[in-house]
């Protein structure tokens, strides 16, 4: 249950976010979640609500982003998507892969008044 | 020593020194200021107050940042800090207590304990002779930068010395908190299964060494350890590996020569 931690993160940087750029209430925060980062959207979701209650973000509409897997294949020479790290190349079955993309857990923007 | 949170100076862990040094449960400084300044309100007449703001800020942007600034205590003290992570039951401890009894002689070790509840892990390393630090998480299913970097604070660390921190028994969750370590070790035993590596990519992916620990059941189990390994290196290519029983001792040598190697590398001084 590392979401919890995770939206305990989340509502820090909005804290900090807060005076620099003045803003005094949080209503939408946009994730942009990896579907390779480890992340449950549901649990996230769940610990979003109880985390935010009673802060800057008290009631904040929370909007995921999926971003898609993608790995660099060395043998077809180009980026292919994939489900999970330990995933072959879709095209030619060649693994290792190298991640190039889907593992981050990013907060992207705010709306803010 | 926490230029970030701004803690460090007058802060009290004096609750727990009353009774002893082997806790650290508490959580001095909840962010949650509970009384935020409402911004100015510098928006033009007319216009809604609602407005949009770009962050692009990693989520664990905070946690890296006391990350950081422990990797930066630790080098400039020459100090080898392992983050070690696993399974519950997976022998950490009985690891620990082993590879500290064969190098407590010639290297200053220090532990820091990572466990839900109970200092029981702590007792059984301070019975080897090493000071151990206990960090109860409570409800939490990791360490995290900041909790560890306090830690550093009641340990009074020596130079060129051996840090083991050994995280809550969780192979999911320990693998997105950067301690601020040299090295994610992970330690599987034979007894768990030998497509550990694959069930919990993201772990085997964080750690640059896998030990595969309780050899000396092999005998009586079905374990492949090479497919195990070949699983490993799957999901990460640069994986180590290192076979041991703790227990016996086979396999301790190598482990005990990694150590070393990688405690002299923490003394060289990089441009």
């Amino acid at each position: 249950m590392h979401e919890m931690s995770l939206c305990e993160n989340i509502l820090q940087t909005l804290q900090q976010q807060a005076n620099a750029q003045q803003y005094s209430k949080v209503k939408t925060i946009w994730l942009e979640i990896g579907e390779l980062a480890g992340v449950e959207a549901d649990a996230l979701r769940f610990s979003f609500d109880s985390v935010m209650q009673d802060s800057i973000a008290d009631q904040a509409r929370l909007e995921i982003i999926d971003i898609a897997g993608q790995a660099y294949c060395s043998h077809c020479a180009k980026n292919v998507p994939i489900q999970q790290r330990y995933d072959a190349c879709p095209e030619c079955g060649h693994f290792p892969l190298q991640i190039v993309a889907g593992d981050q857990m990013r907060i992207k923007q705010l709306e803010v008044e | 020593m926490c230029g970030i949170c701004g803690c460090g100076e007058g802060h009290t862990h004096s609750h727990e020194e009353d009774h002893s040094h082997d806790s650290l449960d508490h959580d001095h400084h909840n962010p949650i200021d509970g009384h935020q300044h409402a911004a100015q309100h510098t928006h033009a007449q007319g216009l809604s107050p609602a407005r949009m703001v770009q962050i692009e800020q990693d989520i664990l942007a905070k946690n890296n940042a006391y990350a950081d600034e422990n990797r930066r205590y630790l080098s400039q003290r020459g100090i080898l800090a392992l983050n070690l992570v696993s399974s519950p039951g997976s022998g950490k401890t009985s690891l620990l207590t082993e590879t500290i009894k064969r190098l407590k002689e010639e290297l200053s070790i220090a532990v820091i304990e990572g466990d839900q509840q109970t200092t029981r892990d702590a007792e059984r390393i301070r019975a080897t002779g090493v000071p151990a630090l206990q960090i109860n998480t409570g409800k939490g299913c990791h360490l995290d930068a900041h909790r560890v970097g306090h830690a550093f604070e009641h340990l009074a660390l020596s130079d060129h010395s051996l840090l083991f921190i050994e995280n809550v028994g969780n192979l999911v969750c320990p693998s997105a908190f950067d301690l601020g370590e040299a090295h994610k070790v992970v330690i599987l035993s034979v007894t768990e299964g030998e497509d550990k590596p694959i069930k919990y990519p993201d772990m085997f992916h964080a750690a640059d060494l896998m030990i595969l620990n309780k050899t000396d059941l092999l005998p009586y189990l079905d374990f492949n350890s090479a497919e195990c390994i070949a699983y490993a290196k799957r999901v990460n290519p640069k994986i180590k590996v290192l076979s041991l029983s703790a227990k016996t001792g086979e396999g301790m040598d190598n482990w005990l020569k990694w150590l070393k190697a990688e405690l002299e590398l923490q003394r060289i001084d990089y441009a």
